[in-house]
């Protein structure tokens, strides 16, 4: 499997269950509207995992939930509490970063919460906008970045942690297809290079054949796994992969289940 | 010289409805189309301006007690909308109380402050504060409110407490709606100080007063364009406050 880099000390080997769903069900009070339905899930720790679905499926409350944002109304969700909240990155649908803040503190923020010296977030933050590609604008405002390079300033912010577990909830979906498959390629890299369990929730086939190692595809509300099935395409991925016969295969299988227990 | 042409372009087009409106008074009036008691000629308005010391004392004392009803205003205003965004039963319990604060009319309570507080320049910056706090309180309070919850989720996430959440986040995201209670708030602080003083018997107010009763119409005039020019000087303060704090980051302020 992937080798976990030098740039975090490796820590537990691979078979090891990062996020455990366990008959994990959510329903929402006004109206008892079931989002999530007896979900259970392993997910080993360094896996990248996509999780597709129908929009308004249920996938962004399980990964709230994973995080600790929301409770299970029964069942069982971990890490899902603050024990374990140290570890854990999430980057939201939009960039959402504090406007009046430049790019360098917007991704020191998370440190700056946690009470990490100054000297100490500037550098760990200069770091992770090394690593998207930010370097030359540390000093600018959001409202002077485009809508990709917000999103890299969000993905910097998550990774300033070092996180164990990143959470993703369709990330990259506002943003037109060549920025998006550059950032796709940009957090691929992330992963591979830390070692991180990611978790990735999405609504694009190719997204998410792309990306991952393995694919859950739920079903239309309330969210319900139909299928969990592992990528078969190698571990190193080209942009032009995305032409390849093995991936069309891929796709193939990810359509079929996406359009199968839609309705 | 860029910078010239600019600020030129910024003051000249309003000056000009001000002109030909003052140029057309002052021909109706010297050809007793309008009679000189009801309104006076501009260049008499302008005459008095120029020269009448007491004016401009009052205008000094009416000023100070505006601008400190304000300044009042603003750091109450803010501390009460922290506390009504933080818990709800607080919310639900005081926030109609703060609504009676811009329903009551200042008018009808000016004499019961004067009893209350005396005929100082007290009762003048309460006066003004009264009136003009409610508008900071409701803007702040809706700016504190609406904070982007996904931002909120953030913070929880890496376990910021009350206090840092409230000075990283809330505060600075109100900032926007804070400047827009503040900028109402001005022209209000200076509406009630000026009321204020038809009750003590001083500043502006009673120079608007006493002018009446001595059929001084062009100070009567010359009283209420001083009155209004601080509340322009205020607005523009604000204003100037507001784009060098929200020069980097709100859209309102870009471009503009």
């Amino acid at each position: 499997m992937l080798d976990p880099i030098p740039s975090k000390p490796a820590t537990k080997p691979n078979s090891n269950i990062a996020v455990r769903l366990l008959d994990a069900r959510k329903v929402f009070a006004p109206g008892d509207v079931v989002a999530v339905d007896d979900v259970s899930l392993d997910v080993p720790a360094g896996q990248f995992l996509a999780m597709l679905g129908p929009s308004g499926c249920g996938k962004s409350t399980l990964l709230r939930m994973i995080a600790g944002l929301e409770a299970p109304t029964s069942g069982v969700v971990s890490p899902g509490d603050a024990a374990n909240r140290g570890e854990i990155a999430f980057v939201f649908q939009d960039a959402h970063l504090l406007p009046w803040r430049s790019v360098l503190a917007n991704a020191a923020l998370p440190l700056e919460l946690r009470g990490v010296p100054k000297a100490q977030r500037i550098e760990t933050a200069m770091h992770t906008l090394h690593l998207v590609g930010l370097s030359d604008a540390v000093n600018r405002y959001p409202a002077q970045l485009s809508g990709g390079m917000r999103m890299r300033v969000s993905l910097a912010r998550a990774m300033v942690t070092y996180p164990r577990l990143l959470l993703l909830d369709e990330p990259f979906a506002a943003l037109d297809e060549i920025t998006r498959q550059g950032l796709d390629a940009q957090l691929r890299e992330l992963w591979r290079s830390t070692g991180m369990t990611v978790l990735f929730v999405t609504h694009s086939i190719m997204e998410a054949a792309y990306l991952a190692e393995r694919a859950i595809v739920f079903s239309a509300r309330p969210a319900r796994i139909v299928l969990d099935h592992r990528l078969d395409l190698p571990s190193e991925r080209a942009a032009s992969i995305r032409g390849e016969p093995a991936f069309a295969a891929e796709m193939r299988v990810l359509f079929d289940a996406l359009n199968g227990g839609g309705r | 010289m860029k910078k010239a042409r600019h600020w030129l372009h910024a003051v000249l087009p309003p000056l000009i409805p001000a002109v030909v409106v003052a140029v057309a008074l002052e021909v109706l009036v010297r050809r007793g189309i309008i009679a000189p008691y009801l309104v006076p000629p501009p260049s008499k308005v302008f005459a008095t301006l120029l020269h009448d010391r007491d004016l401009w004392s009052a205008a000094g004392d009416t000023a100070m007690a505006a601008g400190a009803g304000f300044g009042l205003s603003v750091i109450i205003g803010i501390v009460l909308a922290v506390l009504l965004a933080s818990t709800r039963w607080v919310r639900q319990a005081f926030y109609p109380y703060a609504v009676f604060f811009q329903t009551v009319p200042i008018v009808a309570i000016a004499p019961l402050l004067v009893i209350w507080i005396g005929f100082g320049m007290e009762t003048v910056i309460t006066s003004a504060f009264i009136v003009s706090v409610f508008p900071v309180v409701a803007n702040a309070l809706t700016g504190l409110m609406s904070t982007d919850p996904s931002l909120r989720d953030l913070f929880k996430l890496y376990g910021a407490g009350r206090v840092a959440t409230l000075l990283k986040l809330q505060l600075p995201s109100a900032l926007p709606a804070i400047f827009t209670g503040l900028r109402v708030a001005g022209g209000l602080a200076v509406i009630g100080a000026v009321v204020g003083e038809f009750i003590t018997g001083t500043g502006i107010g009673d120079v608007i007063i006493v002018s009446r009763q001595q059929q001084r119409v062009d100070k009567i005039f010359a009283g209420l364009l001083l009155a209004s020019g601080l509340g322009i000087v205020l607005f523009g303060v604000i204003n100037l406050a507001t784009s060098l704090t929200l020069r980097n980051w709100h859209p309102s302020e870009k471009n503009g």
